[in-house]
């Protein structure tokens, strides 16, 4: 949709001074280039005014004042996105969530904690888990923010066994496009009241409104926790190894895939060494329980079925805080590691019923074959959500350009094909809309667009993104 | 070529009670592992095993539970584990400890090397290493951090000391210690563990070791004494560095000289 916006001026800019504190303004060439990108980095645009924003009345006077002057107007977070969903492409005002960084409440009655969207999701787990509770969604980017981290329904690796972002927000408070602040949601279990607002803005990626405060669901910390890293001699047998363990009713709280080449680039990218590398693929498999006895029952099982049936070459056993840390901590350096293996790359996060992951790899590497390009592919394969990477290496711009358009077309295809959908956790921001309207079709766009319309009928909030 | 290494079972957190009466630690036995460091010393062994076709056995002296750490060594890829355990050699210092350590180590049979960890996470001396090597009367080197080159009669090592890192050529048998290095010691093999699950780990006591005299062990045969014990400080410190640009540089500079990183 064609909207135009107004040009900010000095006097608006005299305006938004006096809502926030001074310093909390950034004005034009004053913004880091950095604002003007996400983690994708090739989505870029130029805001013409960020403000850190402090408390909701500000954000609401924001709002207010840009509604009234059609502004186009961006939230953001760290910034981690990786489908440029943050990025001002229509220039107008960033607002800044990193300062509203404070847990406001632990209610232990009701099992919540209430926090500013600029909570890095790092200082969530540090601060419950000190506390004896447990947060579950998983990211593999700690330093995300909770708000970016709602505003895309991030999932993570506990999905298999905990759910996603959307399953641990009890409530969130809004601050409407026209300025208004609703609380969407409360601190209830059960809800059954008329439709679900809060799961409209969870995943609206700042199109909808901005998210000031959200009360997040704890569950008690599991005492118990133990990984299986589980090595097979080629990639098909690590990924047809999947379902089967699925089936198994063993409970992983994750389950992850990953080739050896990957860990070689994680270890070239961390300067330490993986704790094995013989193998073509690996899965990596938690559990968690509340004794050491539950555990050991449940991961004996499931390390049976993988040495006796599934062919794994081995097992191993990783239950110490050193043994964690060791393979963890290359697990979650997977994404930068391939990002610095290579000149450029593109992303995606298509999400397969979990029954066809196995294909839908092997599928990418043919494509690999067919466009004779590098496909490097990891992650959640257990809640059927790999990330895929598609790498320019030595190729020049416009070939590779010209190649991943192909490939992307391709795998958005066959992720239909099999009954899948375009973004898994990503979301899809600038990046994926052209995917996400092929895939869902007109009737589902027009209903996307008719609860775009009613929320932010000037089309003031994150202008450009998802749909348009 | 035989190769011992001496490992030990620890608390698995740093997060450890004091026993404020008699500030002895209160060991969970359901909550422990096995030392770091020595996994780093298993890790040495084992590739020296895969280089020389060595046999690695493991020690330990502990209650009996501490069995776990020698099944989990053999899980590593150890070949064969003795525990040594009696009343009699509980509340050893330093020095009773390594005396102990090394009678038992005489009931292994021949050694060419004996491997330890650096040091241990819940007692943090770093001692007893080099004492045993002095009760067998044969050399050491301590924070050893990489084995260059395995030699018929020796061994060349690089050890990170305090300010320098040095290269040692030591005849065997020699004790080494071994920091954290640049490897990552290898997992547990669940499938090794189920080969391996019906060797039974044996046991020595008192009565089995050469020296009989009761006041060389435990106890008796500590000559120091704790006076306090506390858990560690959690240590969050952090430097900043201030001035110009060419004085935060030199700052810099010295502190990674300091760490001899350049």
């Amino acid at each position: 949709m064609e909207v135009k916006y107004n040009k900010i001026a000095p006097k608006d800019i005299d305006y938004l001074k006096t809502i926030v504190d001074e310093g909390d303004i950034l004005v034009g060439k004053e913004i880091s280039e950095d604002f003007g990108k996400d983690e994708l980095g090739t989505v870029k645009g130029n805001p013409d005014v960020m403000l850190y924003v402090k408390s909701t009345e500000e954000v609401a006077k924001i709002m207010k004042y840009a509604n009234e002057h059609h502004f186009p107007v961006v939230v953001r977070g760290s910034g981690t996105g990786l489908v440029g969903a943050c990025v001002p492409l229509f220039g107008g005002i960033i607002i800044n969530t990193s300062k509203m960084n404070h847990i406001l409440e632990l209610d232990e009655s009701n099992l919540t904690l209430t926090v500013e969207p600029g909570v890095l999701l790092m200082e969530i787990y540090d601060y419950v888990e000190q506390k004896g509770y447990f947060y579950a969604p998983d990211p593999g980017e700690k330093s995300a923010t909770i708000g970016g981290n709602i505003s895309t329904n991030a999932g993570g690796m506990r999905a298999v066994k905990y759910g996603v972002t959307r399953d641990w927000v009890r409530a969130i408070e809004v601050v409407l496009p026209n300025g208004d602040v609703e609380w969407f949601g409360r601190k209830v279990v059960k809800d059954s009241t008329g439709y679900a607002l809060k799961h409209l803005i969870i995943g609206s990626e700042g199109t909808l409104g901005i998210i000031t405060k959200a009360i997040l669901k704890l569950e008690p910390k599991p005492v118990e926790s133990i990984s299986l890293l589980v090595p097979f001699a080629s990639e098909q047998a690590g990924l047809d190894a999947v379902p089967e363990i699925i089936k198994a009713k063993v409970a992983p709280t994750a389950i992850e895939f990953f080739e050896r080449n990957t860990i070689l680039f994680a270890e070239e990218f961390l300067g330490k060494k993986f704790p094995d590398t013989k193998s073509n693929s690996y899965i990596l498999l938690t559990f968690e329980g509340k004794n050491k006895d539950e555990l050991k029952f449940n991961y004996q099982i499931a390390a049976d079925i993988c040495l006796n049936k599934l062919g794994a070459t081995d097992v191993f056993i990783v239950d110490t805080d050193e043994r964690k840390e060791a393979v963890w901590k290359a697990r979650g350096a997977f994404l930068e590691a391939i990002k610095a293996s290579t000149t450029m790359m593109d992303e995606c996060d298509v999400v397969v019923p979990r029954s066809e992951i196995a294909n839908y790899i092997k599928f990418t590497y043919d494509l690999a074959k067919k466009y004779e390009i590098r496909i490097p592919s990891f992650g959640h394969a257990g809640d059927g959500n790999l990330h895929i990477y598609i790498c320019k290496d030595d190729y020049d711009l416009a070939t590779f350009n010209e190649k991943l358009h192909q490939i992307f077309d391709e795998m958005y295809k066959k992720a239909k094909e099999v009954g899948g959908l375009v973004s898994g956790e990503h979301g899809i921001g600038y990046a994926k809309k052209t995917y996400m309207k092929e895939l869902l079709g007109d009737s589902q766009i027009k209903l996307m667009q008719g609860i775009k319309e009613v929320f932010d009928p000037n089309h003031i909030l994150n202008p450009g993104k998802v749909i348009d | 070529m035989n190769i011992v290494v001496c490992i030990k079972q620890v608390p698995a957190s740093s997060d450890v009670k004091i026993d404020p009466v008699t500030g002895v630690l209160i060991r969970d036995g359901n909550n422990t592992k096995m030392n770091p460091y020595d996994l780093y010393g298993i890790e040495t062994a084992l590739r020296i095993k895969e280089q020389t076709g060595a046999t690695v056995k493991t020690i330990t002296m502990g209650p009996p539970p501490a069995k776990s750490v020698l099944e989990e060594a053999i899980w590593m890829g150890c070949d064969e584990g003795l525990l040594i355990s009696d009343r009699k050699f509980g509340g050893a210092d330093v020095v009773a400890t390594a005396y102990t350590i090394s009678q038992g180590i005489k009931k292994l049979g021949d050694f060419d090397l004996i491997i330890c960890g650096k040091q241990t996470t819940d007692g943090d001396t770093a001692q007893v290493g080099a004492e045993m090597a002095e009760y067998l009367g044969i050399p050491h080197v301590a924070y050893v951090e990489k084995v260059l080159e395995i030699k018929n009669k020796s061994i060349v090592v690089r050890a990170s000391m305090d300010k320098t890192i040095e290269t040692f050529e030591v005849e065997f048998p020699c004790l080494l210690t071994i920091d954290k290095g640049h490897v990552t010691p290898r997992l547990p093999s669940y499938k090794r563990g189920k080969e391996f699950k019906d060797v039974q780990i044996p046991m020595i006591t008192f009565q089995d070791v050469i020296d009989q005299d009761e006041t060389h062990y435990g106890l008796k045969g500590s000559p120091t004494q704790v006076e306090r014990m506390f858990p560690p400080t959690r240590n969050t410190d952090k430097v900043v560095l201030s001035g110009n640009m060419s004085e935060q540089v030199q700052q810099l500079t010295d502190i990674l000289k300091d760490k001899k990183y350049i």
